[in-house]
């Protein structure tokens, strides 16, 4: 919805992840590239790794590493980020305890 | 990129029987009987012929067959007979989902992101491995869904109201091209198809799906069409919506890979994006909502959350055993 002074644009944001902004939404880059979604909610990226800038593509989700099939180690944890080629991580995703390696992905889209 | 021609222009034709209860079914649309009561007994409940009955039986709430008669949505033999075939399959999902009533801790696992290929994700083969035939064969199996894309979720919409209604309309309004015609998902489906030189017509590929891609599109209807199973619709839209953004990008580099056409690309890069957005919804406002609202549907929404992974995991591990061994995902012919 269009924000207008009766109904201001409503931004709400997280413990993590990205900011939600009602859309439809300008973002202006750090070099000046506009960007625009038309989104009834635009997520914008506050990790520092999406590979959508400016928006969330989940990649401030915690690593972890899998338990394989047929693993010889043990089951391992892991809080280390992908590799990217950004120096710049300014956010380090959430850490909780209570995550959990499960298997039930979908691999379909939505 | 030709003209587009739309899939649910016409209905498909009645697939081939399985089994005897989805002969029975098939039967009684042909001769328009309406008292198929073929004893379910101890049929497995996630195999072809019950899941194709119960496909049958549902696609009459959406599309329907040609030569059928529109009103057997209704018929009341066959919603008896649909009834007997729900029953063992939400008990075998309800057995298999082994969930411990807990929202939080059903989407935890959701939400990380394994390093590497597990060895037992479709969408990491694919990224991987892939060529254009496996990708062919997916996306043609995943047509079963995808050309209806997000209809069996609408079907919770008039069981909701408040923080969760206004939310999930949101979501499939977004999913339904938000007021375009030409962004609705199903039809970028129908151009990913379309790239990849699949038949985009709706049902074309019926035959060909083995039963664990069945039971995934009958998840959807099930918990669509019982307002008692509300919650686990819920579940069942929130997890698709979070693994969805990672593994579409995945699939988006599997197809730049293979050569495919930019339509097939669209369809994920599209998905990447506006599901980091849904999932953020559908985790404070649809959940969210719910739970406020109806805070004793937590454990169905959990349930909605497992019994998803449960059958996600049965289908990759058919595709992935088919692929590994250098053979066909599909049932009979590929078409």
């Amino acid at each position: 919805m269009p924000s207008s002074p009766d109904r201001p644009a409503r931004v709400t944001l997280g413990a993590e992840g990205p900011i939600l902004v009602e859309g439809p939404v300008e973002v202006v880059g750090d070099d000046g590239t506009l960007y625009t979604s038309r989104r009834f909610t635009a997520a914008i990226c506050t990790c520092r790794r999406t590979r959508t800038y400016p928006w969330c593509d989940t990649s401030h989700r915690r690593r972890v590493k899998p338990e394989r099939a047929a693993g010889d180690e043990p089951e391992k944890k892991t809080d280390e980020p992908e590799k990217t080629d950004e120096p710049e991580k300014t956010d380090e995703p959430e850490k909780t305890d209570k995550t959990k390696t499960m298997d039930n992905k979908t691999d379909g889209a939505a | 990129m030709p003209a587009y021609r739309e899939p649910r222009r016409r209905s498909p034709p009645l697939p081939a029987p399985r089994g005897p209860l989805s002969d029975a079914v098939i039967d009684a649309l042909r001769t328009g009987a309406d008292h198929p009561a073929p004893a379910v007994g101890d049929a497995d409940p996630f195999g072809d012929d019950l899941q194709l009955a119960l496909y049958i039986l549902y696609e009459l709430h959406y599309q329907g067959f040609e030569g059928v008669d529109d009103e057997h949505e209704w018929s009341p033999g066959l919603l008896a007979l649909r009834r007997s075939l729900e029953e063992p399959f939400l008990a075998a999902l309800r057995a298999g989902a082994g969930t411990d009533g807990d929202v939080e801790s059903a989407l935890s696992g959701l939400l990380v992101e394994p390093i590497g290929d597990d060895g037992h994700s479709v969408s990491h083969f694919l990224q991987d491995h892939g060529e254009l035939w496996h990708l062919r064969e997916y996306a043609a199996l995943r047509s079963l869904y995808h050309l209806k894309e997000a209809d069996p979720h609408a079907w919770v919409i008039p069981r909701l109201y408040g923080r969760a209604k206004a939310a999930m309309v949101a979501v499939e309004f977004d999913e339904f091209g938000a007021g375009r015609e030409a962004d609705i998902h199903a039809r970028l489906y129908a151009d990913l198809m379309t790239d990849l030189s699949l038949e985009t017509a709706y049902g074309h590929y019926l035959d060909a799906a083995p039963a664990d891609v069945l039971a995934t599109v009958n998840l959807m209807s099930l918990f669509g069409l019982h307002r008692s199973l509300r919650g686990a619709l819920v579940g069942h839209f929130a997890a698709v919506e979070v693994t969805s953004s990672p593994g579409s990008r995945r699939l988006a580099a599997a197809l730049k890979r293979v050569g495919a056409g930019p339509a097939a690309q669209r369809f994920y890069d599209e998905h990447v994006e506006a599901d980091a957005v849904h999932e953020q919804v559908v985790r404070r406002d649809v959940i969210g909502g719910l739970l406020a609202d109806e805070p004793d549907l937590e454990s169905d929404i959990a349930f909605g959350i497992e019994a998803t992974g449960l059958l996600e995991d049965r289908l990759a591990a058919r595709l992935l055993a088919a692929w590994r061994s250098n053979s066909t995902a599909l049932r009979g012919q590929p078409g």
